[in-house]
């Protein structure tokens, strides 16, 4: 009954393998030092604006807002690029939607947030959905360029708007306000959009935790590296590719949302191709399908950024060569790099 | 009056085909890859299909798997019309392919593109909260489908660890794994050594009892040996079918190697004086 398939022998050598649990069970498994890893960081972010007020530089609090929030953006990217290995290059497109639709919104003096975030999830999940419909039906660089041209179709739509700032961009005074019976929560109140924005990181992280090893998940996975073989198989590859896009668009605009809150100012610059090529470069810097590789990749790029430019105007040059070194030497990102150091083994597997 | 009606009852039974395909055609610009291909598979049946190379087998299995859209002609599979149906609605109504280059998850292991294979016919795909290693069921069955193709000690592997013939062995073990009602294998056994061949050969000898095969193959002793149904594709058209022993009498058969492929020619009059 043994079929005589050769290289057979390693099954005689030992004992048949105890753990062949699936790959993503082990990679899913935290080990003690990481639980408490994640709690110091989770401890550090909830106490973070305690600390700076202590301190007295409301600066930073507003530049640990704008990681959080790139960290968002990067974050659903990640989901589209990194899980499903759609190399979307117009993913501003989503933010920029979303900053705007609530930019839009408060500049016409409806503050709800309620109202902002119904409006950001309504016009980027149907945004998304129309795009993902089209540019999903083709492959490879044809994807890249259609997701490309249209947002950058949204790019002169915004540049148009000429009641709406137009190139100019949008100045708005109030922000979203949440009303919870007699308590009001105001996002014009850096720490009230702090945790704002670290709730729906922690959550979208929660999420992609838990999608990674999910029947979807596997499933886009699988679609990922083989997306013939998936439809073959009876998935229904185009629209789990469509959920994930729309997904991601959503969690763009969100991201959007908050970013016009945190500014007060909204332009077509949040449109450009360059916004989502910084994107794309935080994605990879951070680690590729990695549930950490968004936030670790914001942060690294925009702390860098700020470091750098204290010392160089053209800091963008020496950012390059960390991109080139990440690219080269650590496949997965940080992320990649950091579980390698750990754990020499993981590399290999 | 029995024997007639009885006898009328098994023709009856012998031409209600499981896949049915008339008339269906594939151009690419001017060439013609299949021209007006009538075939049927009947349930229960080893079903071989032979040509020399650049016939349009793997266009054809192509188009039955839908990966490729037919210009003209009809795909009849099981009582519906599944010619405009995509490739996963096909999957789902019980015809599976395997692929001639083997074509695996590399980021699983052997397991898990098992346990995929199962998951894509069993359940929807959408639940995005609930870890699928707890699905007990599902790796149930996975590990039943390693160990028919004998990769029960292999599970825990990523799919690059794998020798070519265990990677063949996999791929045909995906397509089996949604329990199809007819299978269509492109080249199972090509590039395995003897010993994985003849392997390759009972383990599609054991699952005729449960699902028609249409196989392309390459070694035709191989095919004469499986197949109940030999059909022979020259040039996108098909010019005979019929029993292994009748293909291999067949003049146009014989005929249309000689330029072609002279070593099926000289087993085909091999096979026909031994």
């Amino acid at each position: 009954m043994a079929p005589p398939i050769e290289s057979r022998s390693s099954e005689a050598t030992g004992p048949a393998p105890v753990d062949d649990l699936p790959m993503v069970a082990r990679q899913g498994r935290i080990d003690t030092a990481s639980r408490a890893a994640l709690l110091i960081l989770a401890a550090a972010a909830l106490g973070l604006p305690f600390i700076l007020q202590a301190l007295g530089s409301s600066y930073y609090l507003s530049f640990a807002s704008r990681i959080v929030i790139y960290a968002i953006a990067a974050t659903s990217l990640n989901l589209v690029l990194g899980y499903a290995g759609l190399v979307s290059f117009g993913h501003a497109a989503f933010v920029g939607l979303g900053a705007y639709a609530t930019g839009i919104l408060i500049s016409e003096g409806v503050v709800g947030g309620g109202w902002h975030l119904l409006a950001t999830v309504a016009v980027t999940g149907l945004a998304a959905a129309v795009i993902g419909a089209i540019s999903l039906r083709t492959r490879g660089v044809y994807f890249i360029m259609i997701t490309l041209a249209f947002a950058q179709m949204l790019y002169y739509l915004a540049n148009s708007m000429k009641g709406y700032g137009g190139d100019e961009g949008l100045n708005i005074r109030a922000r979203s306000l949440f009303g919870f019976g007699a308590i009001a929560y105001d996002l014009k109140n850096p720490s009230a959009l702090y945790y704002t924005a670290l709730a729906a990181l922690g959550a979208s992280l929660l999420a992609l935790d838990r999608f990674g090893p999910s029947r979807m998940g596997r499933a886009v996975v699988a679609l990922r590296d083989d997306d013939v073989r998936a439809e073959a198989l009876g998935f229904p590859t185009f629209r789990l590719k469509l959920v994930v896009f729309v997904v991601a668009g959503v969690l763009g605009g969100i991201a959007g949302a908050l970013s016009v809150n945190l500014q007060g100012y909204v332009s077509p610059n949040v449109l450009h191709w360059t916004q989502s090529g910084t994107l794309m470069v935080m994605v990879i810097l951070g680690g590729v399908a990695t549930v950490w590789g968004g936030l670790i990749g914001a942060a690294a790029l925009l702390l860098l950024q700020e470091m750098l430019s204290a010392y160089t105007d053209h800091w963008e040059f020496w950012t390059g060569w960390v991109l080139l070194a990440v690219v080269l030497f650590a496949r997965r990102g940080l992320v990649g790099l950091a579980a390698g150091l750990r754990s020499p083994r993981a590399r290999t597997g | 009056m029995n024997n007639a009606a009885s006898a009328s009852a098994a023709i009856a039974a012998s031409t209600t085909a499981l896949l049915e395909v008339r008339g269906l055609e594939k151009r690419f610009g001017a060439l013609v890859a299949t021209d007006r291909v009538d075939l049927s598979v009947r349930a229960g049946e080893v079903h071989a299909l032979i040509g020399p190379n650049g016939a349009g087998k793997t266009t054809l299995v192509a188009q039955l798997g839908g990966q490729l859209t037919s210009d003209h002609g009809r795909i009849v599979f099981d009582g519906t019309d599944i010619t405009r149906l995509s490739p996963h609605q096909r999957a789902h109504r019980g015809l599976a392919r395997s692929f001639q280059i083997t074509r695996l998850f590399r980021s699983a292991t052997v397991i898990e593109n098992t346990a995929l294979a199962v998951q894509a016919l069993s359940g929807h795909s959408f639940g995005a909260w609930r870890p699928v290693r707890r699905d007990v069921a599902l790796f149930a069955e996975a590990r039943r489908i390693l160990a028919e193709v004998g990769l029960e000690g292999k599970a825990s592997l990523g799919v690059e660890q794998l020798s070519h013939g265990e990677r063949r062995a996999l791929e045909v073990g995906l397509a089996l794994a949604g329990r199809p009602r007819l299978v269509l294998l492109d080249e199972p056994m090509a590039g395995l050594g003897p010993d994985e061949s003849a392997w390759m050969e009972r383990l599609i000898d054991g699952i005729r009892t449960r699902t028609a095969v249409l196989l392309i193959e390459h070694d035709v002793e191989a095919v004469f040996r499986l197949a109940d149904r030999v059909s022979v594709l020259v040039g996108g058209r098909l010019i005979a079918t019929g029993t292994p022993a009748a293909i291999r009498r067949d003049v146009k058969v014989v005929g249309a190697y000689l330029g072609d492929d002279e070593s099926l020619h000289d087993r085909a009059v091999a096979g026909d004086s031994s």
